[in-house]
């Protein structure tokens, strides 16, 4: 087992505390004026778990449930058909890297070998050794006309060439 | 502009006018150069008289399916006593496409006027903004340029001091392509899985909510405020003679040509000159082989096709294709058309929402059998067996996102036959290894 893994389990073990209190219940609260029901607060509560924890949780997944007036069973669907959302704890940086037709044409493969290489990732969705980096290729990031475009977080960088990457990684230490 | 180049002679610069000017992007940028005037002179009209200004300019939707905006705005009931909505899809994720990522990047500001005019014109006191998840930038210029627009009194229950309420709400995905598709995108808005709806009942009638609702492109609501400015004949004088065409539409183009980017062309322009004269052609000592030209979605055209095709939707439905987004996927003779449609197809079988079984099998036996023969181990029997499928894919299911994923392997089969054989005879080396 890696560090990585290691620490996902430590984290795993411990108590769980709710995401959804002061301010942050609050800022939940004020978006309610916006929408006729609870339930259209259910992507936008899941970002405000994932902005905060990284990633979400089952509990996480029970405490929106309850503060929606929802059953976990339905959040879990809703958090599993979107690939955005981590449903396991991921890299301090998450690596996002469009292989779709367009980018592919113009050399998107090579620039996922060079992040893998340049991680540590080794293979595409996993997390480096030292938890620093996860890698994963995904469909279509809109912006085929600068390929590769790479998504670090919410940074989003285009025209990204295997030589680019070294540099590219030296600014998510 | 031909975002990130400078503009071309070619082009015909009216949305992307402000493409690469940040100065545009502030509330009162946006008015210093002509901005509002758009929602200020609606606010004056009655709403009947706006959807007619929309009928008069031929507008039609720029996200894909091309339906007459005018027309779909005037299907909203009327006295209805139900709460209505605008929804902005902004959730492009075509591939191919990269044209509303520019309009809210420059000009936050057009998009949320042309949003403002349609809400007030179909009766509707919000609108959402439906971003997808990975337009990070794009969301926190659009956000500052709503905020901007409640400050600045534009946006609220006063809007522009006419007495009449506006509310925009920015609403982001989290990586579904199927959400671009309305229905799924309606039932994303409401907390639930991007499953598209069977219709009827149509969003008009039962959309949001279940309220009635009207939902555009990106593009489409930016061109609204043009028109009601400058006006409808002059948006109807912007075509090169077919008249159910006209205006001006954003192009992406991506692949293999020397200037990839954004060109903003008269709708009519022969393609020839977008791709040899604006993109600067293919790359050095290489040739156009295939063209998808309205995102990846619609079928593969061949260069002798492209080459004398006219950019607007009748004149790609004249070559076998269609305009679709307008997302262009250039091709040279480097590319590999076996390996680009499987490419497609996996994408395709990675975005089907899996509620209909004709998709949910479809787009990944397509995409397995497409990879065997890539591995070398193709059959001859191949050929109707893909064919098969792609006729048990088109028109069959609740949303057209199975036969997107027919359409470039009929069409690649179609036009490109030679190099599927020649992988399924063993001449060509395989490229994939299967397990």
């Amino acid at each position: 087992m890696s560090a990585a893994q290691s620490a996902v389990h430590a984290v795993d073990a411990q108590p769980y505390e709710p995401v959804f209190t002061g301010d942050t219940l609050a800022e939940l609260e004020q978006r309610f004026a916006e929408y006729p029901t609870r339930q259209a607060l259910l992507l936008p509560a899941l970002w405000m778990v994932q902005e905060r924890r990284g990633w979400i949780s089952e509990p996480a997944i029970s405490e929106v449930a309850t503060v929606l007036g929802l059953t976990p069973a339905y959040v879990k669907g809703v958090v599993t058909f979107y690939t955005m959302y981590h449903t396991h704890p991921v890299g301090r940086h998450f690596i996002q890297v469009c292989t779709t037709s367009p980018c592919g044409l113009c050399g998107a493969e090579d620039t996922v070998k060079a992040l893998l290489e340049h991680t540590g990732c080794g293979e595409a969705g996993t997390t480096s050794p030292d938890g620093r980096f996860t890698v994963v290729e995904v469909e279509c990031l809109g912006a085929c006309g600068f390929a590769t475009p790479v998504m670090v977080g919410d940074d989003f960088i285009e025209s990204v060439t295997p030589d680019k990457v070294p540099d590219l990684l030296a600014r998510y230490p | 502009m031909g975002f990130p180049h400078p503009s071309h002679a070619g082009e015909t610069v009216v949305l992307s006018k402000y493409f690469g000017d940040a100065g545009a992007r502030t509330h009162a940028g946006w008015v210093e150069r002509g901005g509002y005037e758009g929602l200020r002179k609606a606010l004056g009209m009655a709403p009947e008289a706006i959807i007619e200004d929309m009928k008069a300019s031929g507008l039609r939707g720029r996200g894909g399916a091309g339906f007459p905006t005018g027309l779909k705005w005037s299907f909203m009931p009327k006295g209805d006593g139900k709460p209505h909505y605008l929804v902005c899809n902004a959730d492009e994720s075509e591939p191919g496409t990269f044209k509303d990522r520019e309009i809210m990047r420059w000009t936050p500001h057009a998009l949320i006027e042309g949003c403002a005019i349609g809400a007030y014109a179909i009766g509707a006191e919000r609108c959402y903004i439906y971003i997808r998840g990975e337009f990070t930038e794009p969301w926190t210029i659009m956000s500052e340029a709503v905020r901007e627009a409640y400050a600045a009194g534009t946006l609220g229950d006063n809007a522009m001091g006419s007495g009449k309420t506006i509310h925009i709400t920015l609403h982001r995905g989290a990586g579904a392509y199927i959400c671009g598709e309305e229905t799924a995108l309606m039932n994303s808005i409401e907390g639930r899985r991007g499953n598209p709806r069977i219709k009827p009942p149509f969003p008009a009638a039962a959309g949001l909510f279940g309220m009635p609702t009207t939902i555009n492109n990106v593009e489409t609501l930016a061109a609204v405020p043009h028109i009601l400015v400058r006006g409808a004949e002059w948006y109807k004088s912007l075509s090169r003679g077919n008249p159910k065409s006209t205006g001006t539409k954003l192009i992406s183009v991506c692949g293999h040509v020397q200037r990839p980017g954004n060109y903003e062309v008269t709708l009519g322009t022969p393609m020839k000159d977008l791709l040899y004269d604006m993109c600067g052609g293919m790359r050095p000592g290489r040739t156009l082989k295939a063209v998808i030209p309205g995102g990846s979605s619609v079928p593969i055209m061949t260069a002798e096709e492209a080459e004398s095709a006219l950019l607007d939707y009748e004149g790609l439905i004249e070559k076998g294709s269609m305009l679709g987004s307008a997302g262009m996927i250039v091709m040279d003779d480097s590319a590999d058309m076996v390996y680009q449609i499987m490419r497609l197809a996996r994408f395709y079988a990675h975005e089907s929402c899996a509620q209909c079984t004709q998709c949910r099998e479809g787009t990944a036996w397509t995409t397995r059998i497409l990879e065997r023969i890539l591995s070398g181990k193709g059959k001859e029997s191949d050929f109707d067996l893909l064919l098969d499928l792609a006729d048990n894919m088109t028109g069959t299911t609740i949303c057209v996102l199975s036969d997107s994923c027919a359409a470039p392997v009929v069409s690649g089969i179609r036009k490109f036959r030679g190099e599927f054989e020649a992988y399924i005879r063993r001449e060509r080396a395989p490229v994939l290894a299967l397990a």
